[in-house]
């Protein structure tokens, strides 16, 4: 009850506050029209921002205080902060980068670009030097139990904490570097969620401009199709299928991620499937189609000439939000257990095997970090790529204006 | 002489584009008494819009008055604050759109969004609002004005929509209003109605105005002063009398000569010819509805065929019938005396080359993401096989003939093209298939007089020097003056009167023809109010129609 009463009353005091500061602006600047027409709210927004950003900075003071039991409460603060300020110097500095070096195109558009889009591409450029050279840049293989060397090492080099220098980002349940399995499972989870995504963008694709093109009973057909593959949640037919899957897999002889990979392309081309359609089908009517379909033109010329050039802003942004989603999807799968198998390093799994590590986030946030640490990475790469779709989409649409 | 209602002194008006700030108006001065109408003529792009806008204080999004002054009634707009405005616009300034159909919201009745002025600055009562917005109905003639309020935009014409929102301007009885195009969108004899309503309703209630507008003879009509804008800048002003018939600036003087390009008469077609296009008794029907009934006429080579009527009155269909875009249900349709396959799936490569298009919207008629050298360049390479340096020497020379410089426009893309160069393109896409026979559906409707002009005397000029015939579209007379040898009157998907221009132009005619004709506006400031004497209060417009 009282905690209640404190938060109403700090909401009053800083009401108070910002309607003061907003007479004494008034009177300062003789009435400027920034202050004049500024209504209450957004006077009051102003207080409630810098409260909250002098919370953080008191938060972030706390982490680093000497009392252990003060700074393991406030540890992930600490470590979201730094987190934030070095992701936005760095992108900071990869946009200034960008704007000096390389072509006059890149150069131009590295200009307009904004801070979060800069660090959307400098994160998924990461990724994917990653996920290329895992081989070369990991210390370790993805399956190594390396000998002589304990389980479970505290993330954080740290020997005081219970880490080992040698392993910075500590080991697994069965001694196996952390580091070299997020690397190896940047490989695995980042490419398979890449090729999926790109089949799943060439079944609905072409299928949906097919529908938009010819129309008709054809249109008709696929619609109802996908309409009936949609209302299946796909997370539950997924399962259903992968199971069924892993019993052809063993008799064909094929690996399940194949089958994995086919699965989730074709319930996620439905999404795209519509996009496609719906995309196509406001460009079908533009005079310019009717110019070529009175010209003779073939099929093929309409829908890769004429109707493909239009679409790509749209499908390319739809091409990142679907990424993201059968990222997420693989991390579940393998999460639940039935996707990407072991000993291959996927980060669904080891959030999964280590997650049990989260019951010591109290008293020792460090050994917490370690099921984190995948979780981070997908995290953030869902960020960024929602980054630089974001972007993509305001740039297409300033174009139209 | 009494206060002016509105004074704007040093007015400069900034838009924002690629993080800079250009200049879209450069100092403007204008005054306004009460009661008085300033007519705002100028080109698309000259600013009169925005011009209109800031008149109340207003800009849109992206562009900022950047100096001057504007007062209304002793109050500084620029300065007042957001209190002292809302109170104001709506209640002592109005706005009239150009597209009514835009800005009334589809979701809610006429009446409902009528009383919402008067109700949110308290002028009178919800009831109140519905009984005098009943008045105003009846005062700007609309038919049924008990009942009319209670409809749906989309259940009322759009001649009557646009009346709809001039009464909805008037809720509030305001000292100013501002018509921005408001019949731009309508056909000729709607248009006469909606003038004649806006300019008694005005004068009743002694209001203000400013009207802009692009077309000549309808500020005419309307205005006391007319004020002449060409790229931001003020060209002149003067007493409509007074500009009309003494213009003294030379931009002024072009204006006003573009209605006097008329082309010489032709010979009379040899009765024996094979014409180019012959449509013969086709009726045609989009699913149930029946758009054509029994429509039959000749096109002869190089010559113009101008189709006129209103919109819905089947101009366009016949077009897609010719085109094959619409099969049509009956008839045929023969080019040079050979009968074409209905459908345009079943016509040969050489067949579909024979007949080319030119469409109404430039923007929507060239592919954004291609260049001008491959828009040209297709039907170069697909009709007649050329590749390689003889397609590029091709449409160099097509480029060459619509009068564009190829080095220059070869790499560029529509959307770095103004409208008129973009209807140019597609001119010379239709002619890289070396047709005989180009359809022109309203080539010229969506461009700027001057810039229109361009375009019909190079359609003139290509047809002396290929020898092509055209099927001209449109519902401007004054365009059918200046390019057509033969017309064809249309209405409600009949052929209503055809023959030669000569006689079209002159007495005895149909009866819709003559209202058609004298629904044109004239530059003449006179022509509407003898127009309405001649014709009754109660006879002109829809209503004329009706009864034909």
């Amino acid at each position: 009850m009282s905690t209640l009463l404190t938060i109403i009353a700090a909401f009053v005091v800083m009401g108070g506050i910002a309607w003061v500061l907003r007479l004494a602006g008034q009177k300062a600047t003789n009435n400027a029209p920034q202050f004049r027409d500024m209504s209450f709210g957004v006077a009051f927004g102003y207080v409630l921002g810098v409260v909250v950003l002098a919370w953080l900075a008191w938060a972030f003071v706390q982490s680093r205080s000497s009392d252990i039991a003060v700074a393991n409460k406030f540890f992930f603060f600490g470590v979201a902060i730094k987190g934030f300020i070095f992701f936005s110097i760095a992108a900071w500095l990869f946009r200034l980068f960008g704007r000096h070096v390389g072509t006059q195109w890149s150069r131009k558009t590295f200009r307009h670009m904004p801070l979060t889009a800069s660090f959307g591409v400098l994160a998924i450029l990461i990724y994917a030097i990653f996920a290329i050279f895992a081989g070369v840049i990991a210390p370790y293989g993805q399956d190594e139990i390396i000998q002589g060397v304990a389980a479970n090492i505290t993330p954080g080099g740290d020997p005081a904490m219970g880490g080992n220098p040698a392993f910075p980002l500590g080991t697994d349940q069965i001694g196996r570097d952390i580091l070299s399995r997020l690397i190896f499972g940047a490989q695995n989870t980042v490419g398979i969620a890449f090729a999926t995504t790109l089949l799943a963008f060439f079944i609905g694709g072409s299928l949906g401009f097919l529908a938009a093109v010819v129309g008709g009973w054809l249109d008709q057909l696929l619609s109802r199709a996908v309409d009936v593959l949609m209302a299946i949640p796909s997370l539950i037919f997924a399962l259903l299928l992968m199971t069924i899957a892993s019993v052809w897999s063993s008799r064909l002889g094929i690996p399940l991620t194949v089958f994995m990979v086919l699965i989730i392309a074709v319930i996620d081309s439905t999404r795209v499937f519509r996009l496609a359609r719906a995309v196509g089908q406001n460009i079908v009517v533009m005079d310019y189609i009717e110019a070529a379909k009175l010209r003779g033109e073939g099929m093929w010329y309409l829908v890769f000439k004429e109707i493909l050039p239009n679409a790509t802003a749209p499908l390319l942004a739809e091409f990142g939000l679907r990424f993201c989603f059968v990222f997420l999807m693989i991390a579940s799968l393998s999460f639940l257990g039935v996707g990407i198998q072991p000993p291959l390093a996927d980060w669904g799994t080891m959030v999964r095997d280590l997650a049990a590590f989260i019951m010591f986030a109290q008293f020792a946030p460090l050994a917490a970090t370690a099921p984190l640490l995948a979780a981070g990475a997908i995290a953030l790469l869902t960020v960024a790529v929602n980054f630089v779709v974001d972007w993509m989409l305001h740039k297409t649409s300033g174009l139209k204006e | 002489m009494t206060e002016p209602l509105l004074e704007m002194r040093g007015v400069k008006l900034e838009g924002r584009s690629d993080e800079t700030w250009n200049p879209i108006i450069n100092g403007v001065d204008l005054t306004l008494a009460r009661g008085e109408v300033l007519g705002l003529i100028g080109e698309s792009g000259a600013g009169k819009s925005t011009l209109g806008l800031a008149a109340m204080g207003f800009t849109r999004d992206g562009v900022r008055i950047s100096e001057g002054s504007v007062e209304f009634d002793g109050i500084d707009l620029l300065k007042a604050s957001a209190s002292v405005k809302r109170g104001l616009l709506g209640k002592r300034i109005a706005y009239v759109a150009q597209s009514a159909a835009a800005s009334f919201n589809p979701a809610h009745r006429l009446i409902d969004q009528h009383v919402e002025g008067p109700t949110q600055h308290g002028v009178m009562s919800k009831a109140e609002s519905e009984v005098d917005g009943m008045e105003l109905y009846r005062k700007l003639r609309l038919p049924d004005p008990e009942n009319i309020g209670f409809r749906y935009p989309h259940q009322v014409s759009g001649g009557q929509l646009q009346r709809a929102m001039t009464a909805m301007a008037m809720a509030c009885r305001p000292d100013l209003i501002i018509f921005d195009e408001p019949t731009t969108a309508l056909d000729v004899t709607t248009q006469i109605e909606v003038l004649a309503s806006i300019r008694d309703i005005v004068e009743q209630f002694d209001t203000a105005a400013i009207y802009i507008t692009h077309d000549l003879a309808v500020v005419a009509q309307m205005a006391d002063r007319i004020k002449v804008l060409l790229k931001g800048d003020e060209v002149e002003t003067a007493d409509t009398r007074t500009m009309l018939s003494a213009p003294t600036q030379d931009y002024t003087k072009s204006l006003w000569a573009v209605r006097s390009f008329e082309r010489p008469l032709k010979s009379p077609v040899v009765a024996s010819a094979v014409p180019a296009v012959s449509v013969q008794n086709i009726s045609a029907a989009y699913g149930r509805v029946p758009v054509l009934h029994d429509v039959s006429f000749d096109m002869h080579e190089g010559r113009t065929v101008a189709v006129v009527g209103e919109s819905g009155s089947g101009k366009s269909t016949a077009a897609r019938c010719i085109t094959g875009l619409l099969p049509p249900r009956e008839g045929t349709i023969s080019v040079n005396g050979e009968v074409m396959p209905a459908d345009y799936r079943k016509r040969s490569k050489d067949q579909l080359r024979q007949v080319q298009m030119i469409y109404q919207m430039a923007d929507t008629a060239l592919n954004p993401r291609m260049s001008i050298g491959e828009i040209i360049a297709r039907p170069v390479q697909f009709y007649l096989g050329l590749t390689g340096k003889a397609k590029r020497a091709r449409v160099d020379a097509l480029l060459n003939q619509i009068e564009l410089e190829p080095s220059e426009y070869y790499n560029r893309l529509p959307s770095e093209l103004s409208g008129g160069q973009k209807q140019r393109i597609g001119i010379a896409r239709a002619l890289a298939a070396e047709p005989k026979f180009i359809i022109c559906d309203e080539v010229t409707s969506a461009l700027d007089q001057l810039v229109a002009e361009g375009i019909l005397r190079l359609l003139a000029k290509l047809q002396d020097d290929l020898g092509l015939s055209y099927m001209f579209i449109t519902h401007d007379l004054a365009t059918v003056r200046a390019i057509a040898d033969e017309v064809v009157v249309m209405k409600d998907g009949r052929v209503v009167e055809a023959g030669p221009k000569a006689e079209m132009f002159t007495p005895p005619h149909h009866p819709y023809t003559d209202l058609l004709l004298s629904s044109v506006p004239e530059m003449d400031p006179d022509w509407l109010t003898n127009l309405l004497q001649e014709r009754g209060v109660d006879n002109i417009g829809d209503a004329a129609v009706g009864k034909m």
